[in-house]
């Protein structure tokens, strides 16, 4: 872990639907256990982006590279086992299934009993499923929700079903992992303990790309920041040279004007 | 927390069918209650993959017959006992299933949907015209009772309490899986597709391995039909026979293993109370499949339920 | 020589039946993406209200087969009114026993109405078959290779030149798009669903003459087109008349080679065959996904 060769590596990727360029030559990379903004106006790529990180659908052009090796032949699945974790925009977590057995879900690739041994019930898959369930209730303590574990997901307020959703993503014991809006929906003081989480979950080496509207949040814990306009990456840098950055300022009131 | 429940229903499940087979002397019932066992390991089967993979067989029949053709040919036509006639009755069933499932589970829902539709008709064709081993249209006869050591079922006693000791070990079955890791993994497929896959579920691999089990559970089913009555015929094992037991499960309710077992008694017993019915049957199985639908896409029992919530909800406030 | 001919003409004849049922097949699903397992049943109802127009209350060919089409694409229509868009979650494993249940629903009203008996009709012209290198053609097949000309070159119209038509492909490529400039989208889908079973009814009243009709006629059809339709291209036009006669073709042959026990199990062999290596088809309308 020592290396400090970069976690992921964004080459010149593009992604068009129909006439709509979503990504144009987008590069940059990740250094491990850092935290990134990935800023931009609505419908900059961002999303898109994420989508093209974990295998939802393949790049028109480009190379993703993950610890050193290519990811392009992965399927979705196989991603997160290789260690990239996301939440979604649209929170989507499994609604008739408990909180706990949201959290369990996310633990699928790093637990292995099988079909037969689940009808078995022998002692190691007993252990297994303990211990997962022990995991699974720390992580629920993490996000502070361990109170409503049993509760089903689809019962709580939309805020909390965001940090459930970055519980399962977290489950996953990923070295990457992919946040969209996750501070959207949440009030002030919400968003500032989501702010600590971030920070806690960076500093036990989990590199962090977070897609924010909340600049105050984002500038605030990021380490490096990249921009997006319409596709296209228009700048890259400290939070603090972003803010100055002319370009940037552009792409957002220009947006505003409209 | 589930499990005391859990672990009540069984027992409750075990004394009645004790009760069942100690108190009813009767041939005619007891031969109902062994169908409706039989019926209900059929719905389980299919409940497994409609109800937690979301995937759809309407060819399930044909896994029952290939139970029952399996088991007739081997033990009858080439001697072999039972015993060792079951797992190749089972597995078969299994083999035939994954090499139908791997192409057709890559794709969206309506592909197995159809596979399986074509499926069961060209095994009901395979079971009518290769008569020189299953014996045609006419039917296979001369099935030997099921004989285990020195255990000998030929009693409808000793046939009730053996499927229904079956249908037991299934559901439990069923259950473990569900509350395991790889239930909890296909439920999360029902509930999204895109989202399971995106937290690390191998989607299609799961897929298949449910409808690989849910095959064989029903030739399970066929090779414990095919030794109760000593005869089969390819009129079983059509397509009705699939229909009907896709409309076990959406009366019982997807994802419910209990509610298979209602289904299943409704619709065994739905014909005996009514003679007229088999004029009527397919009009009937069309609209509960339409109606339910419709109204009540997790199943009837189910729906039935969360209406019933939602009404104490209600009052509760 | 004179065999492969007259296996050639019924393969061609069945095809083209085939074809229709597809094209049925295709464009409901091109326009709302959904399968109708219901879909060979409106081709049984085809057939047999054919039989019942033309032969039990006397109406001649053309009003028999006016009436035959406009009651099937009419119940088509009451079917997608009452059941399709009630549903409420439309994912595929509802809408599959939603449609299989209408399937054995109308299976077993055909019982009902018509009996367990299989029925048959004179061809719509009444000449003797006509002698090609000694194979004999039917002339029905003639009319059946007429009709589907016709609806081929009627839907290419439809679809190119008609302010519906061109509504419903925006439909099929996109609709939240379609919807925003003002494309009445359930009137679309209710259209397409009475358009489809309406080329069931062609199907249906076009073999009548040449099959013994009867209530269960309908799930094996319906197979076979969804076969056609997928060997073609599910959503293609073309794909759909190419997997036609193509399975027709096969399917013939393979009678003729191999052996009559074959006949049903081709199309489901062609069916999986075509799963495992080309799911889109031969023509591949996965992408184009239009007409
Ligand atoms: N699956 C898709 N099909 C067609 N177009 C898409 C798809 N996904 C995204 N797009 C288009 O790509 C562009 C980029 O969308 P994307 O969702 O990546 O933006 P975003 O930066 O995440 O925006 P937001 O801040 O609103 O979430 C948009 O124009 C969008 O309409
Ligand atoms: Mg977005």
């Amino acid at each position: 872990m020592t290396d400090n060769k970069p976690l992921l590596e964004i080459q010149g990727i593009g992604k068009a639907f129909g006439g709509v360029q979503a990504l144009e030559d987008v590069e940059f990379h990740l250094e491990k256990a850092s935290i990134n903004g990935l800023i931009g106006p609505n419908g900059a790529g961002k999303t898109t982006l994420f989508n093209v990180i974990t295998g939802i659908f393949p790049p028109d052009s480009g190379q993703i590279r993950f610890a050193g090796k290519s990811i392009q032949a992965l399927e979705v699945h196989e991603r997160v086992r290789t260690g990239i974790a996301r939440t979604f925009q649209n929170v989507e977590l499994f609604e008739s299934m408990s909180v706990l057995e949201n959290i369990l879900v996310g633990m699928y690739t790093r637990t292995r009993s099988g079909m037969i041994e689940s009808i078995l019930r022998l002692a190691h898959t007993r252990r297994e499923e303990k211990q997962a369930r022990d995991r699974a209730m720390e992580l629920l303590e993490f996000v502070g929700l361990q109170d409503y574990a049993h509760q089903k997901s689809s019962d709580l307020p939309f805020g909390w079903q965001r940090l459930v959703e970055l519980a399962r993503a977290l489950a996953a014991e990923p070295r990457l992992l992919l946040l969209d809006e996750p501070a959207a929906g949440l009030n002030i003081s919400e968003t500032n303990q989501l702010g600590d989480l971030i920070l806690e979950i960076c500093s036990r080496g989990i590199t962090i790309l977070l897609v924010e509207h909340d600049m105050s949040l984002t500038m605030s814990i990021s380490d490096q920041i990249v921009v997006l306009d319409q596709g296209k990456k228009i700048a890259e840098g400290p939070p603090r040279d972003i803010q100055a950055n002319e370009a940037v300022v552009e792409a957002y009131l220009g947006k505003g004007k409209n | 927390m589930q499990d005391k429940s859990t672990y009540i229903l069984y027992t409750i499940f075990t004394l009645g069918i004790c009760l069942l087979g100690w108190s009813i002397d009767n041939s005619y019932y007891l031969q109902l209650l062994i169908f409706i066992g039989l019926n209900t390991l059929l719905a389980l089967s299919l409940n497994m993959l409609m109800g937690y993979a979301g995937q759809i067989s309407l060819g399930h029949a044909a896994f029952y017959g290939i139970g029952a053709y399996v088991t007739a040919v081997l033990t009858t036509t080439y001697q072999v006992p039972p015993l060792l006639a079951l797992p190749a009755a089972v597995g078969a069933a299994m083999l035939i299933a994954w090499i139908v499932g791997m192409p057709t589970l890559r794709l969206s829902g309506y592909y197995l949907g159809m596979g399986t539709l074509g499926f069961g008709m060209i095994v009901h064709i395979v079971f009518r015209e290769w008569s020189s081993v299953t014996g045609g249209a006419s039917g296979f006869v001369g099935i030997p009772p099921l004989e285990i050591g020195s255990l000998s079922f030929t009693s409808d006693k000793a046939y009730f309490f053996l499927v229904w000791i079956v249908v037991l070990l299934v559901i439990i079955m069923c259950r473990r899986i569900i509350d395991s890791r790889v239930g909890r993994a296909l439920r999360s497929i029902h509930d999204g597709e895109k989202a399971a896959a995106a937290v690390g579920v191998d989607t299609r691999t799961l897929k298949l391995q449910v409808f690989v089990l849910s095959a064989g559970i029903a030739a399970l089913a066929g090779f414990l039909y095919a030794h109760l009555i000593y005869f089969i015929s390819p009129g079983t094992f059509g397509f009705m026979a699939s229909i009907r037991i896709v409309t076990m499960v959406v009366i019982g309710g997807m994802a419910s293993v209990w509610g298979a077992l209602f289904g299943a008694s409704l619709l065994t017993l739905l014909p005996e109370w009514l003679h007229a019915f088999s004029e009527f049957e397919m009009v009937v199985y069309g609209l509960i499949l339409m109606t339910v639908m419709i109204f009540m896409p997790r199943g009837l029992t189910r729906g039935l339920l969360d209406i019933y919530q939602r009404y104490r909800k209600h009052h509760d406030r | 020589m004179q065999e492969i001919l007259q296996y050639l003409f019924s393969g061609i004849t069945n095809g083209a039946i085939y074809a229709v049922i597809a094209l049925g097949f295709s464009m409901l699903y091109s326009s709302t993406d959904l399968i109708n397992f219901a879909h060979g049943e409106f081709v049984m109802l085809g057939a047999l209200c054919m039989v019942s127009l033309s032969l039990g209350m006397g109406f001649s060919l053309l009003p028999a087969f006016f009436f035959t089409v406009l009651i099937v694409a009419a119940a088509g229509m009451i079917f997608e009114r009452l059941a399709i868009r009630s549903v409420r979650h439309p994912e595929p494993i509802v809408l599959i026993i939603i449609t299989v249940g209408a399937s054995i629903f109308l299976r077993g009203l055909g019982m009902l109405v018509w009996g367990k008996d299989a029925y048959s009709m004179p061809q719509f012209w009444d000449l003797p078959p006509i002698d090609i290198a000694g194979a004999r053609l039917l002339p029905q097949s003639i009319w059946i290779l007429l009709i589907v000309t016709a609806l081929t070159v009627g839907l290419q119209i439809f679809y190119r030149k008609t302010l519906t038509g061109k509504a419903m492909i925006a439909c099929a490529v996109n609709k939240k798009a379609a919807w925003i400039v003002g494309i009445p989208f359930k009137w679309m889908v209710l259209l397409a669903f009475g358009l489809a079973t309406g080329l069931g009814a062609v199907a249906g009243a076009s073999i009548a003459p040449i099959t013994m009709s009867s209530y269960d006629m309908g799930t094996m059809l319906g197979l076979k087109g969804f076969c056609a339709a997928m060997l073609g291209g599910l959503g293609s036009l073309w794909g759909a008349i190419l997997g036609g006669f193509l399975l027709g073709i096969l399917e013939a042959m393979g009678v003729g080679f191999v052996s009559s026990g074959l006949k049903d199990a081709t199309a489901f062999l062609l069916l999986l065959l075509v799963l495992y290596v080309r799911p889109q088809g031969i023509i591949g309308a996965a992408d184009v996904k239009r007409f």
